[in-house]
């Protein structure tokens, strides 16, 4: 057994065991290692949102008295936002599986109600930042609201970015093979965009009530 | 796919090697260069600067330790000292210490888990400009004196809008959240390459120990540079927009702020030494030339420490003044991070014991690990006593503590790991004359810089002063201490000369110059672009020494195409055949687009809104499908 420098070969001996000639190119959900991607950043922001909570609570702990001096954000703009949202996931779901079934057709169709979705929950989320009563700069509750509720926005906004480009490419000639791969990445990140919202909703709206 | 695409069972021996190399080659010139998506290339280019960030952050302190040889020194006054140790900690801290374990992650874990490249190679090389636009920042900032000098972490109120007005503090904000988007980027291409593009056969038991340091150190980072991210946006909003998180007349409140940062901060020292203990498990399973004695106690141990790392935060504010009940709490879970630490070291000792080990210059330079890092550690176990930790708060004797821990439990090991793969990196020997006096005077001089340093501090010297009265009777210590640091400092240009001189004249390396057993040595010395001709299949932890003459191959990939082999999680079973993105210029510009963003958020919160248009395009760019390569066919 040597230890020291030895000549450069190309390759070291070896043996062929497997061929990989007959596995397929790209593949749906965990197999696939975009989709472990994705769940990567979700995690990583999650992990954002988690930390974003805690600060409010850690306020609210720190204050006693909550939402400080302005009165609880209104809950109309808000609700429709969370109904619409959850309406959301019937179409995106759809998206998913016809993607999954490589269905060009309504992968387009549901691609497109997809960013419509998009569109109007930013539209309705305008709103929503009105109806706050509390500016971030008034005190510390107004400026971890309004972070909460930017962090969300955020994530809506990448994700509409993320469908149009999809979509347009969708109806390009890309619109085959591993693309419908991504489509239903894109559908799992839009759950997450979703499930991360429910409990900014409570605790951005409902918490101070009961307070 | 077209039927009639070469694949890698028509071709063999050099022909199928050049042509492999050249479809996965990256083009000449500066745009070939800036394109890259090579994980050699970005890997060696990210070595190569964190490395460049430790000189600096070593200048900074041998400028500190110049200041501080002699009391009343007058060699600087107090606010250039500030920026000093402000651009010490931040550079060691965040642009060397974090970025020089990912950076490794990104040579070496698709080498060793026997892949062609990362798994997202493009958000890699955005991450790694991404890193280099932060550090580069914050580096002008400093030359220009308009640097930040608020400590690298940067407490509040003291960085707040009201006791650092200006762009000082900005600039510090600025360049973490730089940084931590880049470490989080390359820690999710780590961990999906480690999940999905092992060889076959390389079951979670077969896995490199240093792959399961990196893997669970990419997990700790995903968890807790998120922590860190907030505080700095946070403090940037505070400064920019005056919101009031951190400010207690408007229901803030500034231990919010530091509860952030540690949470992220203590972490931090085990994203530092996490990949350190990949270093020590590779070196010295090699040199003693036998498989790792308790590897899954070795694994179990990272696991834990993973873990633990993230109970701890609050003994870094045991002197605020916490509930009693708390610091009990977490002086108990402090000391437990101890025992799989132990652990390790038990491990890799009884491997020393157990087999022939032979002493090259990587693995004198674990063995000064052992010495230095249980030093730090048991000063460390002192400090986790609540009743100790208040006596010596804020004194050189935790400057002296974390350096050992740091410097023992990262910077030694880190010395062996670039002995030991430099081979790998550039075909060539280190000097191993030269290595071995390296090691003696980095040994000495490092003992001779920070053992005084725990006397100064159970003397009562506070740290972060500029400089002291002779009355103290610290000065003949700090002298020594300063001298020492020099002759520290020398082995570090011995260091650079032994680099320098041997990437051009050293002896030639040859595939495996050690004799080692995992997969990256069954690579080229330097690896050719497509790693391996053909991708191994495993069946046992030390391939190479299992299989010294017939290492056994998948056959049939495309030799035209980028193709990776797509395993699944646990068994690492053959499952796919995908392309991985070819070379571009867009993450590049991505990467310009989001450092404009970032700097012009400093001076306007509007640069969030017009700086996401470039970004957005950048990234559309990015994205594109290009249309020659997936759908012509
Ligand atoms: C070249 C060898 C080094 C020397 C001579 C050195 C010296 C020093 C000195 C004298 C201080 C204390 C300044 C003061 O409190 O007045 C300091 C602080 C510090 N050092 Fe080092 N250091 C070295 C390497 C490192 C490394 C490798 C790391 C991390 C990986 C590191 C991390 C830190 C940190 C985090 C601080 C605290 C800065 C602060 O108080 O804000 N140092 N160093
Ligand atoms: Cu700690």
């Amino acid at each position: 057994m040597t230890l020291g420098p030895q000549p450069d070969n190309a390759m070291l001996p070896h043996r062929v065991v497997m061929s990989a000639r007959s596995m397929p190119g790209y593949a749906y959900g965990a197999r696939s290692p975009i989709w472990w991607g994705t769940v990567g950043f979700a995690v990583a922001e999650g992990m954002g949102f988690a930390i974003a909570a805690a600060m409010y609570f850690y306020l609210v702990f720190i204050n006693g008295n909550w939402p400080l001096s302005a009165p609880p954000p209104d809950l109309l703009w808000s609700s429709l936002f969370t109904v619409v949202l959850l309406a959301s996931i019937w179409p995106n779901q759809r998206a998913k599986r016809d993607g999954e079934r490589e269905d060009l057709a309504s992968t387009r169709r549901n691609l497109v109600i997809m960013s419509l979705f998009g569109v109007v929950l930013l539209v309705i989320r305008v709103f929503e930042f009105g109806t706050l009563h509390v500016r971030w700069d008034q005190n510390a509750y107004g400026s971890v609201v309004w972070l909460l509720l930017s962090l969300h926005t955020l994530h809506v906004l990448t994700d509409l970015g993320d469908t149009i480009v999809l979509t347009v490419l969708m109806f390009t000639r890309h619109g085959h093979g591993k693309r419908f791969s991504d489509v239903g990445d894109n559908a799992f990140y839009w759950y997450f965009v979703v499930a991360s919202w429910l409990p900014i909703y409570v605790i951005i709206y409902w918490f101070p009530r009961w307070w | 796919m077209s039927p009639d695409e070469l694949r890698d069972d028509q071709v063999d021996g050099p022909e199928l090697t050049a042509r492999l190399a050249k479809t996965w080659g990256t083009d000449k010139g500066i745009i070939g260069a800036l394109s890259t998506v090579d994980h050699k290339v970005i890997g060696r280019r990210f070595i190569a600067t964190a490395i460049l960030f430790l000189f600096l952050g070593g200048l900074s302190a041998i400028l500190m330790r110049m200041q501080l040889a002699l009391p009343e020194n007058r060699l600087m006054g107090p606010d250039f000292y500030n920026q000093l140790f402000t651009m010490h900690g931040t550079t060691m801290m965040f642009l060397f210490g974090v970025p020089i374990g990912e950076a490794f992650a990104v040579y070496l874990v698709p080498l060793m888990v026997g892949t062609r490249n990362i798994a997202f190679p493009r958000l890699n090389a955005y991450a790694y400009y991404v890193y280099v636009f932060g550090g580069l920042l914050i580096w002008v900032a400093f030359v220009l004196n308009i640097g930040p000098d608020v400590g690298w972490f940067a407490y509040v109120p003291l960085s707040g809008p009201e006791y650092s007005p200006g762009k000082r503090a900005d600039f510090w904000a600025q360049m973490i959240t730089f940084t931590e988007v880049s470490g989080i980027a390359v820690a999710i291409s780590v961990i999906v390459t480690v999940f999905k593009f092992r060889a076959p056969g390389m079951t979670l038991d077969r896995i490199p120990l240093f792959v399961w340091a990196e893997l669970i150190n990419s997990f700790v980072i995903i968890f807790a540079l998120p922590a860190v991210v907030t505080a700095s946006a946070t403090l940037m909003m505070d400064r920019l927009v005056g919101t009031h998180f951190f400010n207690p007349a408007e229901g803030g409140d500034a231990l919010l702020y530091q509860h952030l940062f540690w949470f992220f901060g203590h972490p931090e020292v085990y994203i530092i030494f996490l990949p350190a203990t990949g270093w020590v498990s590779a070196i010295v399973v090699t040199f003693s030339r036998r498989q790792a004695f308790g590897y899954i106690a070795l694994v179990l141990s990272l696991i834990a420490t993973g873990f633990l790392s993230f109970g701890l935060w609050v003994h870094h504010m045991f002197t605020t003044g916490l509930p009693q009940l708390g610091a009990s709490f977490f002086t108990a879970s402090s000391m437990l991070i101890a025992i799989p630490n132990g652990i390790q070291i038990f491990c890799w000792i009884a491997t020393l014991w157990d087999g022939r080990p032979v002493f090259r210059t990587p693995l004198l330079f674990i063995v000064g690990f052992f010495f230095i890092f249980v030093a730090g550690g048991l000063s460390g176990i002192m400090l986790a006593s609540v009743p100790l930790d208040t006596q010596v708060h804020d004194t050189f004797f935790v400057v002296a503590h974390f350096h050992y821990v740091l410097i023992g439990g990262n910077v030694f090991p880190l010395i062996g790991a670039v002995y030991y793969w430099f081979p790998k990196f550039t075909g060539r020997m280190m000097s191993e004359r030269l290595g071995k006096w390296h090691f003696w005077l980095a040994f000495i001089g490092f003992n001779a810089t920070f053992f005084p340093m725990h006397i100064l501090g159970l003397m009562g010297m506070p740290r972060r002063v500029y400089t002291y009265l002779p009355e103290m009777g610290w000065g003949s210590l700090n002298l020594f201490t300063s001298l020492g640091a020099a002759l520290f400092f020398a082995s570090f240009v011995l260091f650079l000369y032994n680099i320098v001189s041997s990437a051009r004249r050293g002896a030639v390396a040859g595939p495996n110059p050690w004799n080692a057993g995992t997969l990256e040595w069954a690579s080229a010395s330097p690896p050719r672009p497509q790693n391996f001709d053909r991708i191994p299949v495993v069946t046992n932890r030390e391939p190479l020494w299992a299989h010294r003459d017939d290492l056994p191959v998948v056959a049939g990939l495309s030799v035209e195409n980028r193709e990776q082999l797509v395993t699944t999680v646990t068994d690492a079973r053959a499952d796919l055949r995908e392309t991985t993105p070819e070379p571009s210029i867009w993450p590049f510009i991505a990467a310009i687009a989001t450092a404009i963003l970032f700097i012009g958020s400093m001076f306007t919160p509007w640069a969030l809104v017009w700086g996401s248009v470039p970004l957005a395009l950048a990234l559309m760019g990015w994205f594109w499908p290009k249309p020659s390569t997936e759908d012509e066919r």
